[in-house]
């Protein structure tokens, strides 16, 4: 029992580890950041990514993998940006209607044994044309308690940190503490186990799509929070972000291994990767470069303390 | 009715089907006008989808989690390091490909490298690479925009006997990794690996060396479609690859290659790269605006992939 434990922690220090080191060496490149304007500055974008990762992990816990989280983050904003502010209820209601298109999704690959990489594919065109047809050209404004809730200054630490904190925590029941997040995990773990078990596969990889819609919902709330504004192209990147944080977290592609906490810490790192990198004044040309070779380094950290992790086990 | 049957099986009827579904509703629409326009538009973009996906193919074979998200950056660098080497001098084609076929290879060898050394999952490896090449191509782009030699730009947009040059290129290739996949033991090492890679292993496969060589192989096409694609379109540009990633992996699904591994077949790629342009054109020439195509273009995937019907895992 002990050895479950230790094996579990390290697979989790490896993430905490590596931003740990990268916010240290933003601290000592620049002194400044540690205050609590330069924490907010430095973390600010880290939510929404956070919740896209989060959304993605719950994707990836059933074996699949969404790749328009992206364009639906974008489409998301853009709904924010316009209908949740003018018509409240108008947007409220297409955002419900969009997490229920979700889990349909999640259903129809399910019943028809599709790739969900492809039907994803096919519905980051859906999601981008949507997004286009809303707004044509950047434009919108964020809903004012949107904007308040974003720009929040609680005592003691700064709103994004506060906020991962509480994704973090939330994520982290609803995935590794309750009887829904089992189920999902085990989806992705052993399939016909769980059907034999006397579960419902399909209700569990709905659910895990509808969750996992609701928190990409979120995400693109709590981005327009932040930009003021929305664009049919605002979020492109998170499709690969999202699945680069799960990865950095300590998931994996197969089996259910997923670790919210991790997700979360590794969203963080991404972003912080980012603020690293403009510090260190390299050229503009070679910045997306040095975000590539961070995530070897950091990829290859993990794998070091695999080893240990490894050595740990046979002791 | 036999042979109906089993043409019916073939899991690369379906994407030809649609191409030419789609064909046939747009020229109807313009009342057969411009059907040879069409098709030779058609074959011609079609032919750089065609080489980049061929070697997605590959790679997607080699089993789950196998894909290769560089092929849009290395598509880049090739192009924009071989016109810039070539500097609009004809002499210098030869160098040109040798350099962008260099850079494939540079760039699948850094992939597997990771995706062995670091034991990181292809998808997050070619990732990383991906960022690496990109800002190699920014660095050495710097904005410019240098046109190809004159010879290269001619015959990347002629045709001979009909045929668009590039789709004659393309076709080449798809003989080539047609006659690798169905006729030699690399093809049949590949197919294993994807269908179980402990017992391909097991009865002596090498395994490293064969994703090794498969990776580069993806790679070089890419760097060639990358080649060519600058020269087709008057000089490289920086995003010129970007479409090409969700491309790749778009024709290699549809045209019925299995996304578990294992499985995959040279003709679905071309009518999934065919019915991938045509769709785009057909709604152009319907005149629908920017978003609807987009949600059209998705809504059509969705359905082709469920008309298709996922097959059953081991189901063969």
């Amino acid at each position: 029992m002990r050895l479950t434990i230790s094996a579990d922690a390290i697979r989790l220090a490896i993430p905490a580890l590596s931003l740990t080191m990268l916010l240290a060496a933003v601290f000592w490149l620049q002194p400044r950041a540690m205050s609590y304007v330069g924490l907010n500055l430095l973390f600010n974008l880290a939510v929404p990514i956070a919740l896209a990762t989060i959304a993605q992990m719950l994707i990836m816990a059933v074996n699949d993998l969404d790749l328009s989280m992206g364009t639906f983050v974008s489409f998301v904003a853009c709904v924010t940006a316009t209908f949740l502010r003018d018509a409240p209820m108008i947007g409220a209601l297409i955002l419900a209607g969009v997490v229920m298109v979700y889990a349909v999704l999640g259903v129809v690959i399910h019943l028809r044994n599709l790739p969900s990489i492809v039907v994803s594919l096919g519905m980051s065109f859906v999601w981008a044309g949507l997004a286009v047809l809303l707004l044509p050209a950047p434009g919108g404004q964020a809903p004012d308690w949107v904007r308040a809730l974003m720009t929040m200054k609680p005592p003691f630490a700064p709103m994004a940190i506060v906020v991962s904190v509480a994704i973090a925590a939330a994520a982290h029941l609803l995935v590794m503490r309750s009887s829904l997040g089992v189920l999902i995990r085990g989806v992705g773990g052993n399939e016909r186990s769980v059907e034999r078990a006397g579960w419902s596969v399909l209700a569990a990889r709905a659910a895990a799509y509808g969750l996992a819609g609701f928190f990409a919902v979120l995400a693109g709330i709590a981005l327009v929070g932040l930009t003021t504004s929305a664009d049919a192209n605002i979020a492109l990147r998170y499709t690969l972000l999202s699945i680069a944080g799960v990865i950095l977290g300590g998931g994996e592609f197969i089996g259910g291994r997923v670790s919210p906490v991790g997700a979360v810490i590794g969203a963080l790192t991404l972003t912080l990767a980012g603020s690293f990198l403009s510090f260190l004044r390299i050229s503009p040309d070679w910045q997306i470069g040095a975000q590539g070779a961070i995530l070897i380094i950091v990829l290859a950290l993990r794998l070091l303390l695999n080893r240990v992790e490894k050595r740990e086990k046979g002791r | 009715m036999r042979m109906l049957d089993r043409v019916s099986r073939s899991p690369w009827i379906w994407s030809w089907l649609a191409a030419f579904v789609v064909w046939f509703a747009t020229i109807m629409v313009t009342g057969g006008a411009s059907t040879l326009d069409l098709s030779q538009a058609a074959l011609t973009f079609a032919a750089f989808s065609i080489i980049v996906g061929i070697g997605q193919m590959f790679v997607i074979t080699l089993g789950p989690g196998n894909v290769d998200l560089s092929v849009p950056s290395t598509m880049t660098l090739a192009g924009t390091v071989a016109l810039k080497l070539m500097d609009v001098d004809n002499a210098m084609i030869v160098p040109g490909l040798v350099v962008a076929v260099l850079i494939g290879i540079g760039v699948g060898m850094l992939n597997y490298a990771l995706i062995k050394a670091l034991r990181i999952p292809p998808i997050i490896a070619t990732l990383s690479v991906s960022f690496i090449v990109q800002s190699a191509a920014i660095w050495t782009n710097r904005g410019l925009r240098i046109k190809p030699p004159s010879f290269l730009a001619d015959f990347t947009t002629a045709n001979s006997f009909g045929l668009p040059n590039v789709a004659i290129i393309a076709l080449i290739i798809s003989i080539f990794a047609w006659f690798l996949l169905e006729k030699t033991v690399y093809g049949r090492w590949i197919s294993a690996i994807g269908q179980s890679t402990p017992a391909a292993k097991m009865a002596g496969i090498p395994v490293d060396g064969t994703r090794f060589v498969t990776y580069v192989f993806c790679a070089v096409l890419a760097s060639l479609a990358g080649y060519l694609l600058a020269c087709f379109s008057g000089g490289a540009a920086l995003n010129m690859g970007s479409e090409y990633l969700l491309m790749s992996i778009a024709v290699v699904v549809l045209g019925g290659t299995a996304v578990a591994g294992g499985d995959s077949n040279v003709p679905g790629i071309w009518g999934a790269s065919l019915f991938m342009f045509l769709v785009v054109s057909m709604l152009n020439t319907y005149g629908l605006g920017a978003g609807i195509r987009l949600i059209m273009t998705g809504l059509i995937i969705i359905s082709v992939i469920m008309l298709a019907g996922g097959r059953q895992p081991g189901a063969r």
